[in-house]
């Protein structure tokens, strides 16, 4: 693969100066605010974060706990309510769980699963990319090698083989995910240090004498973070996506603690039914999420790529 | 770029207006299992052997509740202890013209078991022949090894193919259609996997005439598309009814829906064997004794499970809650046996006698995608569980991993199903409960390791008794011996549901196998 | 040229060792087939039997060097479930594969470049704020949830098109495809959308950006300044411009659209080989699931050439020689 593609997904252009990965925070803060519809976005995201992480308080009951959720209670239309008097407003599922807790608590795990895939990925990813643009020949031979051969399959099928070898859990989602996205990481990161490290100033650490790490690290990193956060805000958009598909072919988390697209999925057995609200509902809390993020990591793009800045 | 946006336009228009003409007589099916061949000897798969039925006809032919009837055999009696004499029909003719004689039983027979490269061969079903004895064209003569009362139930497996056509011939050579020229109601016109199999009626067919000129088979697997398919009118039948659409599909008056109880349990298997089993612990995690060794502890599980709300909630009515190993009007089927009272505080209480007080931790393993609803009653009996104080975790997975798994006695308590092929309740007795012997193939699913000697000496008997009151009077005995001692615990018969367009109609099947014999059109 | 070429080739063939390996371990680690395909009532003997068919009694490492002996003279292996041979079964998925992949690029392409390049000229317009916000929701939604949404509406309610499954196929210039008759395109059409939105929001974001990048280059300010009209700078000057980030990645998305029509054929019952792959899967059929994954990337081999040698057609600054990497 030639050095000038870039990750398409993202399509982000990877040349920002160093000029403008300096440029002081407030200043991006307000280049993001010009768009509404970014502003939109992130509140929706703020949102659905705090949802998340206190779903524990917010839930009216734990769906994960056997004991408070019925069978006889399954399947009922949004609005009913239990023989205890807990309404259910969003209806429940085909095990009796309320869909409202339900769907906070999956926030949580959907959220946990992408960001900490992407947080793990990038980390991984990146400190690839940037030892091979550093150090160059061989290694970035063998190592970007490495990446055009896992880039060459679709994500969805090496996560699909991974997931059946290692088995269920959110931990070896994760895993998997991991697997599945630190290539994109290594390769954008890479082209944005092959940039970099023609550059006086990485020339000029060199002559010091720093020592590598150093280098890659303090100087080559920071400059070289816009194009990798643009892609990280999608890579998670996309491994809640695939998170959610994987659940729908079968294979991913198990049952009884339910991300989003487990919630789907097992509604999905219900849609023509008419028994909508079982996949309707998490099905609209995961696009809104998606969509959030997607926002989000469009406006960001917008304002680290220098090329578009008039 | 713009002429192509105009032809693609064109196209569209066109596409949307189309609507095809459909004949009366032809009929279009959705299964839900992809038949994996035509060769009918080649995998012992219940979609391939109800595809097979289609083109091949069996000596003997099962009815929809496996009845055994009459087909290419007339007749069938014991003349010795060891010997089954079978009368063949006359005069028919299989799908090339050429005469049915004894000699293709032969043939048929012997190559049954050895189908090259078979994953799941017939063998199980001719393994009992040890010799063939040609009387005449139209009589044969089977011996067994000593007496063999399943022979007509085996034989009704295994589909007659015609010598003159199928000698020497490969699986491929039946897919390719070259081979698959049998004496059954339909002829195959093509077979393209993943896509469909088209047959057409056999004119020369030596029973009832068939019902349509064609039938067009298309494998959807996904249950929601497979309903779609029927509600746009895509096809006329469609088998697997997902149980959640039931209730909307009664009401839709272009629909017609038609169930019939399967010969399949679903239930658990326990491990009554092992003195520590893989997945239970004490709540504090630590390593206690197997509490399933105890006969109170596996029926205070059987108690605490309300299979009437499983029936209800989860499977929407579509099943019927289990006491035993088959459904009423089955051959074995003990009259004796009650289906176990849900009764959460008498298990609390057999669970305290037992020592088990605060009870303790487990984990259920199901299947995902094996049975109707698999997984769902995986979690519902886990929440029951918890309830009378075990706390419960559920594991499901794949069948791909799951069966494997389970053979090698990685579980402590599964959720498994069973469908007797031979139609009666010897096979599950003796595939399920039966001491695990590997030589003499008993127990080969006994995945819980359930062992009771007198039940395997009731059960020895039975399968060599063979006048057929004295052998139900056996069947019916070592199942309730293993009922009384929870060897298992039956949940529910499955009851599978086919959906057709209004003006036709389905004699459902215990086999839960698709036929278009079983379709007739009705005003 | 040649050189470049026989580079990629060498390192394909390391990459598809490397593949299959990892297939025959993996598969080997989730479980034995037989357990899945196996009537079950069979007893010991006849299991063993079974295993032995499928030549699955062997160690591991031998049944690997059993299949690179076979693959040597041209063998997949036939495949555990249909007892037909593998390779031959993955081709006969391929040209549905393909002509869904197609119609769905075509979509994408069709659909996505206009809206794009409109988004990008007007980026403050309403339109071209709707366009964007469109394309954020055809990136958000998933996949299999908007395929039944899809059925529900169009083979359901509306009754327009059919619910799934191939229509009949026709022959064009000794082509056998459902692309050339009418009922097969009614079959086609639910799938192919399906597939193509979320390329066709690609396609959109991709032009868009372009657009507004060209836009801001100097040749195009001159050629404004010089006062050629807007349709001849947009369609000479910037289309040009953007065409060849748009060839590579629709290039490369080709690839990334047959592996997801694994989704979009699971539920369409599309009889291609994402299906084919799925089901193999779950029964653990290895032949096929080999001879896919080889086809597979073949394909993409030939694809990713094709867009090299594209780009250098496209761009003459790029040269097939400078791409070592």
């Amino acid at each position: 693969m030639s050095t000038s593609h870039s990750e398409p997904v993202a399509s982000v252009e990877v040349a920002p100066s160093a000029r403008k990965a300096i440029a002081p925070w407030r200043r991006l803060l307000s280049a993001f605010l010009e768009s509404k519809l970014a502003v939109v976005g992130l509140v929706g995201l703020v949102l659905i974060l705090l949802v998340a992480i206190f779903a524990p308080w917010l839930s009216p009951q734990d769906p994960f706990d056997l004991t408070q959720i019925d069978i006889m209670d399954s399947k009922l239309p949004p609005g009913s309510e239990s023989y205890t008097g807990m309404v259910y407003w969003l209806g429940t599922d085909g095990q009796g769980r309320d869909m409202l807790s339900g769907i906070f608590y999956g926030l949580r795990i959907s959220l946990t699963v992408g960001i900490l895939s992407g947080f793990f990925a990038l980390i991984i990813g990146t400190s690839v990319g940037l030892s091979a643009a550093y150090f160059g020949g061989r290694i970035e031979t063998l190592i970007m090698r490495i990446v055009d051969l896992q880039l060459s399959f679709p994500a969805i099928l090496v996560a699909l083989i991974l997931l059946a070898i290692l088995g269920r859990g959110v931990d070896k989602v994760i895993l998997a995910l991991v697997i599945v996205q630190w290539a994109y990481y290594a390769r954008t990161s890479r082209s944005a240090a092959l940039v970099e490290r023609r550059k006086e100033y990485i020339e000029a650490a060199r002559s010091l004498a720093l020592s590598t790490p150093r280098i890659i690290f303090r100087h080559l990193l920071p400059n070289c973070l816009p194009p990798v956060i643009v892609i990280g805000t999608v890579q998670v958009a996309n491994a809640i996506a695939l998170e959610a598909t994987l659940s729908f072919l079968g294979i991913g988390l198990p049952v009884t603690e339910p991300s989003l697209g487990l919630l789907i999925s097992n509604g999905f057995n219900y849609l023509l039914s008419g028994r909508y609200w079982i996949s309707f509902f998490p099905g609209l809390a995961l696009l809104l999420t998606i969509v959030a993020i997607n926002l989000v990591g469009d406006q960001l793009r917008d304002i680290l790529n220098p090329r578009l800045q008039r | 770029m713009r002429p192509l946006m105009y032809a693609l336009s064109g196209v569209f228009t066109a596409a949307a207006l189309f609507s095809a003409p459909v004949s009366a007589a032809d009929l279009r099916v959705a299964l839900s299992t992809e038949p994996t061949s035509i060769d009918p000897h080649y995998h012992n798969l219940s979609p391939n052997n109800a595809l097979a039925t289609h083109i091949f006809g069996s000596l003997i032919e099962q009815g929809p509740t496996q009845e055994l009837q009459p087909g290419l055999a007339l007749s069938w009696k014991p003349i010795k202890d060891d010997t089954w004499e079978f009368k063949l029909r006359q005069g028919v003719k299989f799908q090339d013209g050429s005469p049915f004689t004894a000699d293709d039983v032969v043939f048929t027979i012997n190559r049954a078991g050895n189908v090259p490269d078979s994953p799941s061969s017939f063998g199980i079903y001719t393994k009992p022949v040890k010799e063939m004895k040609v009387i005449d064209d139209h009589t044969v003569h089977f011996i067994t090894d000593g007496p063999y009362p399943l022979l007509p139930n085996d034989l009704s497996g295994i589909r007659i193919i015609s010598r003159k056509n199928a000698e020497g011939a490969t699986t491929a050579d039946f897919n390719s259609g070259k081979a698959a020229v049998g004496a059954g109601p339909y002829k195959l016109v093509s077979f393209t996997p993943g896509q469909s199999i088209i047959l057409e009626a056999n004119p020369t067919y030596w029973g009832e005439k068939p019902q349509f000129d064609k039938v067009i088979f298309r494998p959807v697997t996904n249950p929601a598309a497979r309903v779609a398919a029927l509600l746009s009118g895509d096809v006329d039948l469609v088998d697997g009814v997902p149980t959640a659409d039931i209730a909307q599909l009664k009401k839709n008056p272009a629909v017609s829906l038609d169930d019939a109880v399967s010969n399949r349990i679903i239930y658990l298997h326990i491990d009554s064997d092992r003195d520590v089993t893989p997945h239970v612990t004490a709540k504090d995690g630590k390593e206690i004794k197997n509490p399933f060794k105890d006969v109170r502890v596996r029926k205070a599980i059987s108690m605490a499970i309300n299979r009437q709300a499983i029936v209800d909630r989860v499977m929407e009515g579509l099943a019927i809650p289990a006491g035993q190993l088959l459904p009423k009007g089955f051959f074995g089927v003990s009259p004796n046996i009650q289906v176990p009272k849900y009764d959460p505080e008498a298990a609390k209480k057999l669970l305290a006698e037992a020592g088990y007080k605060d009870g303790f931790k487990l984990t259920i393993h199901g299947p995902n995608d094996r049975y109707i609803n698999d997984a769902q009653i995986v979690q519902a009996i886990a929440q029951m569980l918890s309830r009378i104080g075990i706390d419960t975790a559920v594991d499901t997975m794949p069948r791909s991993t799951f069966f494997g798994r389970a053979s090698k006695l990685e579980f402590s308590l599964m959720l498994v199903g069973w469908g007797s092929g031979t139609g009666e309740a010897s096979s599950p007795l003796k595939s399920l409960l039966a001491t695990y012997d590997k030589a003499a193939g008993m127990g080969p699913s006994n995945r819980g390791r359930y062992s009771n000697k007198e039940f395997d000496e009731t059960l020895a008997k039975a399968l060599v008794t063979v006048d057929d009151a004295a052998r139900e009077k056996l069947l019916q005995k070592a199942t309730e011996i293993a009922m009384a001692d929870v060897g298992l615990i039956p949940l529910h018969y499955e009851v599978s549901t086919w959906a057709t367009r209004k003006g036709f109609k389905y004699e459902g099947r215990s086999d839960q196998g698709t036929q278009a014999m079983g379709v007739s059109i009705v005003k | 040229m040649s050189v470049f070429i026989l580079r990629r080739l060498m390192q394909s063939l390391v990459l598809l060792c490397v593949m299959t390996v990892i297939v025959f371990a993996g598969i080997y680690a989730i479980g034995n087939p037989i357990d899945i395909l196996i009537s079950a009532d069979a007893s010991q003997e006849e299991y063993d039997r079974a295993v032995r068919a499928l030549g699955l009694d062997l160690p591991l490492w031998e049944q690997y060097f059993v299949f690179l002996g076979n693959l040597a003279q041209g063998d997949l292996g036939k495949s555990f479930v249909f007892n037909e041979p593998a390779l031959q079964l993955v081709l006969s998925r391929l040209p549905a594969t393909l002509e869904l992949a197609f119609a769905a690029m075509l979509i994408s392409i069709t659909v996505g470049i206009p809206l794009g390049m409109w988004a990008g000229l007007r980026p403050d317009g309403i339109a071209g704020r709707s366009i964007m916000a469109g394309s954020i929701l055809g990136f958000s939604l998933p996949n299999f949830w908007q395929g039944l949404m899809l059925i529900m509406i169009f083979a359901v309610f509306l009754q327009w098109l059919p619910a799934g499954g191939r229509g009949p196929t026709a022959s064009f210039l000794g082509m056998e495809s459902t692309l050339f008759s009418a009922e097969g395109w009614s079959h086609l059409i639910l799938p192919a959308l399906n597939l193509a939105l979320f390329k066709t929001s690609l396609v959109i974001r991709l032009t868009r950006a372009g657009v507004r990048e060209t836009l801001l280059l100097d040749y195009v300010k001159f050629a404004r300044a010089k006062g050629l009209s807007t349709g001849r700078v947009i369609f000479v000057h910037v289309f040009k411009n953007i065409l060849i980030p748009l060839v590579t990645v629709i290039g490369l998305e080709l690839g990334s659209v047959i592996a997801f029509a694994v989704v979009t054929e699971t539920i369409f019952a599309w009889p291609g080989i994402g299906k084919l792959i799925i089901d193999s899967i779950f029964v653990l059929d290895r032949p096929v699931i080999v001879a896919y994954l080889i086809v597979i990337v073949l394909m993409f081999i030939v694809i990713n050439l094709v867009v090299d040698i594209l780009y250098s057609v496209l761009d003459p600054r790029v040269r097939l020689a400078d791409m070592k990497s």
